[in-house]
């Protein structure tokens, strides 16, 4: 079955640009980012793949974030994600111009696709990876992701099969400043595919309350966890992250008792983040939590069991009552921050253009 | 309907220990345990089976061992269950795995009649790929509906099912014809409790095991030959930095305490209004004390 693939026919990165809409899923850029270091390490272009309906302008977007091609696929099949149509636009061009890296966001429609897509080309598939590099005398990507949980890592090759593909998970790389003077190569392909060749259909599509995102976004991040014994409780958090214009999340604990929804879970099946500050409030730092959030700026925990774990990753602790330490700090910040916001020059908030107020 | 269900036994990461020396998974004394995605995969099978007939056949490769896991989903109301169970599929990836789960289904089909769904969990505790069941689909030239947080409605004469997912910030609607393979989580359905003549039906049931030779898998195709990826090295993750600085005051003075917390990051510039300059995915590097 393996096919008897020459690696060295295989040359370039590619990353996948995925969107909405039109409007690009943060990860794609910082997808960019990682591939323009692999890129210049193997002396190859880093190439954007969009496909969409009218989606065209993803492309300019895709050289400010430092690809130097975009093959793109613009058919109204593809407005919608279907995987089909997708995955079999994806597979021509890899069969057509053969990377020998290929990149996607582990994100479900970027799990999905590459499941697909992988099987379809034989080529080795990595997921969920949080660190990306590359041998530049094999050519080799060493893409290395935890497992069992976060207790171990492992870095994982794919010596004879190519495209080598990763997913990488959302929050994990750092985003390239986008430079929108960059210009590249637009590379267009059609997909022979007729509406009769597809199975599935998307009937309906609601966004749902609450931007999902806006916690990968949030610059601070306020963190909940079992401390806070009952789901009103939350409201000292969201106080706090209110006046540090910051989002509100949850460890699985917190979730599962009903005090938040999901999409606030941070952690091995939650969400990665990657803010400035994050405040791990009544979280005793269980690795599945840790996992998610240890590579943010700055850990703040308020725990009042000091031998709790969370204090072996932070940086900053207060050890006592969240019920006391939280107003304190709440009401601190708050009379210290009254003058910033004023002069904070987006005006949204006293931390930054990116961050978000609330947490919804 | 026929319906399979693909399920794994998994170690139930939250008790397992690594060696910190080799590196390596302690096994003895962890659990194994069926992948709690794929309980609810079993669950959504046997009350499609419940409403329009038919049978639900558990296939799960793995150890022998893995019989267990057979048994447990046999208990919850599969019908049948078949252990994919060969030395050489040891140390396959998710290539190599959904390689051998095709060929099982197509057997399956040769000797039962089509199946009209296959379910798979939406990912495995240890792999923690989600690639199996998109990567079964393309091999079985399914369609494939992925992250499905219910089952909206199922038409098997008119070959069409309905479902509902939810991606990143989106809930869909999506309609597929059948058959199909369907990927589902816990948001799905509560798994119930096992009766009582169901776990001594499970307790009883003559397990088939079916061998690579069986499945005429081609040798070179399974295992940790017909897998394109291969673990380099694996480690325990470095600490992430050299301490904590504790706050005093908690307990006595949280005032104060906030007050010197204030202090410190509107010193590191993590606060107060100078976010521009230093953005956050450049403050990894920030050091204290
Ligand atoms: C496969 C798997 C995946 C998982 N994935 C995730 C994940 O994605 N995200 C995640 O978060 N977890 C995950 N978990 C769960 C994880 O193992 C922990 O159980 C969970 O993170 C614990 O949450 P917690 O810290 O809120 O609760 P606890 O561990 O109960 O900690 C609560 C803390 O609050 C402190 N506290 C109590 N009262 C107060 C007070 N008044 N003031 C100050 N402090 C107080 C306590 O000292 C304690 O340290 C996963 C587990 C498994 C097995
Ligand atoms: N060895 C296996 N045997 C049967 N089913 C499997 C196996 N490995 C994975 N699966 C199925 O694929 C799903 C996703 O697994 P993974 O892609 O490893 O995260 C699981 O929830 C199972 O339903």
């Amino acid at each position: 079955m393996p096919r008897d693939v020459n690696p060295a026919d295989f040359r370039g990165v590619w990353v996948y640009i995925e969107h909405r809409d039109g409007i690009a899923a943060e990860v794609s850029w910082e997808l960019l980012g990682a591939g323009r270091g692999l890129a210049d390490s193997l002396g190859v272009e880093l190439a954007g793949v969009v496909l969409g309906h009218q989606v065209e302008p993803l492309a300019a977007e895709a050289f400010a974030y430092g690809a130097d091609k975009v093959y793109l696929v613009d058919d109204p099949l593809l407005a919608e994600f279907r995987v089909e149509a997708h995955a079999r636009a994806f597979t021509r061009l890899i069969e057509t111009y053969r990377p020998e890296i290929v990149l996607m966001g582990a994100t479900p429609c970027g799990r999905e696709l590459s499941g697909t897509v992988a099987t379809a080309v034989a080529a080795g598939l990595t997921a969920d990876t949080t660190e990306l590099a590359v041998n530049p005398e094999n050519r080799l990507l060493e893409a290395t992701r935890p497992t069992f949980g976060g207790k171990l890592l492992a870095t994982i090759v794919c010596e004879r099969w190519r495209p080598q593909m990763a997913t990488v998970r959302p929050g994990v790389m750092p985003r390239p400043e986008p430079q929108f003077r960059r210009g590249g190569s637009v590379v267009r392909a059609s997909l022979d595919l007729s509406e009769a060749d597809l199975v599935t259909r998307v009937l309906e599509r609601i966004r749902e309350p609450g931007r999902a995102d806006a916690l990968e976004k949030a610059e601070v991040v306020v963190a909940g966890g079992r401390g806070l014994g009952d789901k009103r409780n939350f409201a000292l958090l969201h106080e706090l992250a209110e006046v540090l214009g910051g989002a509100v999340a949850a460890t699985r604990a917190a979730v599962d008792a009903g005090w938040i929804s999901r999409d606030h879970q941070v952690g091995q099946t939650g969400k990665t983040v990657r803010p400035r500050l994050y405040f791990a409030i009544g979280i005793s730092g269980a690795i599945q939590h840790v996992v998610g959030m240890q590579q943010s700026g700055l850990i703040v925990a308020v725990n009042n069991d000091a031998s709790a774990p969370i204090f072996e990753v932070a940086d900053f602790g207060i050890v006592g009552d969240l019920f006391r330490v939280v107003p304190a700090l709440t009401e601190e910040f708050r009379n210290r921050l009254r003058g910033a916001v004023g002069s904070a020059s987006s005006g949204t908030g006293p931390v930054g253009e990116r961050s978000d107020g609330g947490g919804g | 309907m026929n319906i399979a269900v693909c399920i794994k036994q998994v170690p139930d990461t939250a008790e397992v220990r690594i060696d910190p020396k080799t590196n390596t998974m302690v096994r003895e004394g962890v659990p194994a345990i069926v992948n709690p995605d794929d309980l609810h995969a079993v669950e959504a099978a046997v009350r499609l089976k419940e409403r329009f007939g038919g049978r639900v056949t558990i296939l799960t490769m793995g150890p022998p061992q893995a019989d267990k896991s057979l048994r447990r989903a046999l208990s919850l109301g599969a019908d049948d269950a078949v252990l994919i169970s060969d030395k050489a599929f040891a140390a396959a990836d998710t290539f190599a795995t959904t390689y051998v789960l095709a060929l099982a289904v197509n057997k399956l089909q040769a000797e039962r009649g089509p199946v009209d769904l296959v379910f798979c969990g939406k990912q495995a505790l240890d792999g923690d790929t989600g690639q199996v069941g998109p990567g079964l689909a393309r091999r079985l030239g399914l369609p494939v509906l992925s992250y499905v947080t219910g089952i909206r409605s199922v038409d098997p004469a008119g070959r069409e099912i309905v479902v509902e997912r939810k991606l990143d910030g989106w809930r869909e609607v999506l309609q597929s014809r059948l058959p199909a393979l369907i990927t589902v989580g816990k948001e799905l359905n509560e798994v119930r409790y096992a009766s009582l003549p169901d776990m001594l039906r499970a307790a009883e049931y003559r397990l088939v095991t079916w061998t690579a030779a069986d499945l005429g898998a081609d040798p070179n195709s399974v295992g940790l030959r017909g897998s394109p990826t291969k673990v380099s090295r694996s480690f325990t993750p470095p600490s992430r930095r050299g301490g904590v600085r504790l706050i005093p005051g908690g307990d006595t003075d949280p005032r104060r305490a906030a007050a010197a917390l204030a202090d410190v990051l509107m010193a590191h510039g993590v606060i107060g209004g100078r976010g521009e300059d230093s953005p956050a995915r450049a403050a990894t590097t920030v050091r204290v004390g």
